[in-house]
């Protein structure tokens, strides 16, 4: 039983730093590259994953005995589509400040390798409860990276974090760090600094 | 973990028609549900970028908006015009344009015209021009557009200093800029063609 527990809060946590998506295992960098140009953007790209993520890993372990091998694929891929229209359609009817924000960044979540690749790796082989685990751990793992990324270059490119001014610029930031290159720059220090804590906590 | 379904022709068809068809049916629900909502939130949307270009008016521009060709054509490319009255008088027009020249595409802007064709206000309603730079056509970042409340066309050339207007461009953002301009252009030429005594009364 104590097994079972640590077997599960093991399932949590990996998303985090040991199987973190994005810096460890390198899915979903194009959303990530995409749409972390400030803290609020990553953060809420993350969420909006999160959701779609949880709920899809779920539906999917449900329904996974029953889909003929030849055609999980594209089964799949309809589930994490419904989810994630059904995402853009109440976010916009019910959050219109933040789907101003995010709305453009949402129908990009369909095509996020990380959720197909849960579903793929986990949740097709696993119970549901385990699934929404796994889909909250490394929700939660992706949200954090997103957001970490976001404020990295939030900071150096703007010299705001949340759109609060730090003032620690005179004028604007550093640009380069809010257009693409910075971002490729950014995420491969995030990538060392991912992989060396990694090794410090699980051993090579 | 329960047996696998063998992949036949029968059973793949059967699986993915039921997927399918449950998603629609799921998705047609949730359609029907926040379609109301959606609708309201783009026209509160609407309501409120109105209010800002516009002087102060009493009727509802968007229940008697029109819409006008524009330089290109398309359904995507027609400018929406709305004529904001007090009691009988027309205070000013609002027309949405929009530009395919920003940074990253397309943005849309509102800008509202008074009837002599001054411009009173303008405001960006979507765009997706880069954070810290471009992203400074939103009045929320800087004031950049607010430099056109007041000007009229007729005489302020809707073009950035470096192409000999009377722009002040976004430093660094030039591009954006002159994308701004470009909608604003196409908004006043569309005004010009206007009949303004149609909306008298």
């Amino acid at each position: 039983m104590a097994k079972e527990k640590n077997n599960r809060l093991e399932i949590f946590l990996k998303g985090f730093i040991k199987e973190n998506p994005v810096f460890i295992m390198l899915l979903g960098l194009c959303p990530t590259l995409g749409t972390t140009t400030s803290a609020l953007n990553g953060l809420g790209m993350g969420l909006a994953t999160l959701f779609v993520l949880t709920m899809s890993n779920f539906v999917i372990s449900l329904i996974a005995p029953y889909i003929p091998s030849k055609v999980r694929i594209p089964s799949y891929i309809v589930v994490i589509a419904s989810f994630v229209t059904i995402v853009d359609l109440v976010m916009h009817a019910y959050a219109p400040e933040l789907y101003k924000a995010l709305g453009i960044f949402i129908p990009l979540i369909v095509v996020n390798c990380v959720i197909l690749g849960r579903a793929e790796a986990f949740a097709s082989k696993n119970n549901p409860w385990d699934s929404i685990l796994d889909g909250l751990g490394v929700g939660l793992g992706f949200t954090m990276s997103l957001t970490i990324l976001g404020a990295v270059r939030e900071i150096l490119g703007a010299g705001e974090i949340f759109g609060i001014n730090l003032h620690i610029f005179k004028g604007d930031g550093i640009l380069v760090f809010v257009l693409a290159p910075g971002a490729f720059l950014v995420l491969a220090y995030m990538i060392a600094l991912g992989h060396k804590l990694k090794k410090r906590m699980y051993g090579e | 973990m329960a047996t696998k379904v063998k992949s036949t022709l029968f059973s793949m068809t059967l699986t993915l028609l039921i997927v399918t068809a449950v998603a629609a049916g799921l998705l047609a629900i949730v359609y029907k549900y926040t379609k109301g909502p959606i609708k309201e939130a783009d026209l509160k949307k609407e309501k409120m970028a109105l209010q800002q270009v516009l002087p102060e008016f009493d009727n509802n521009p968007i229940a008697e908006s029109d819409t006008i060709p524009s330089d290109i054509e398309g359904d995507s490319f027609k400018l929406v015009v709305f004529p904001a009255k007090k009691g009988d008088k027309l205070v000013g027009v609002a027309i949405k344009t929009f530009t395919m020249k920003g940074f990253s595409g397309r943005f849309d802007v509102m800008v509202g015209f008074l009837p002599d064709g001054t411009i009173y206000n303008s405001i960006v309603l979507s765009h997706q021009e880069t954070p810290g730079l471009g992203d400074k056509i939103d009045p929320e970042k800087s004031d950049f557009s607010k430099q056109f409340a007041g000007k009229n066309p007729a005489t302020f050339k809707l073009e950035v200093e470096q192409d000999g207007g009377d722009v002040d461009a976004i430093t660094a953002a030039t591009i954006s800029s002159r994308a701004y301009c470009d909608a604003l252009q196409r908004a006043y030429n569309a005004f010009k063609s206007l009949d303004l005594s149609k909306y008298e009364n």
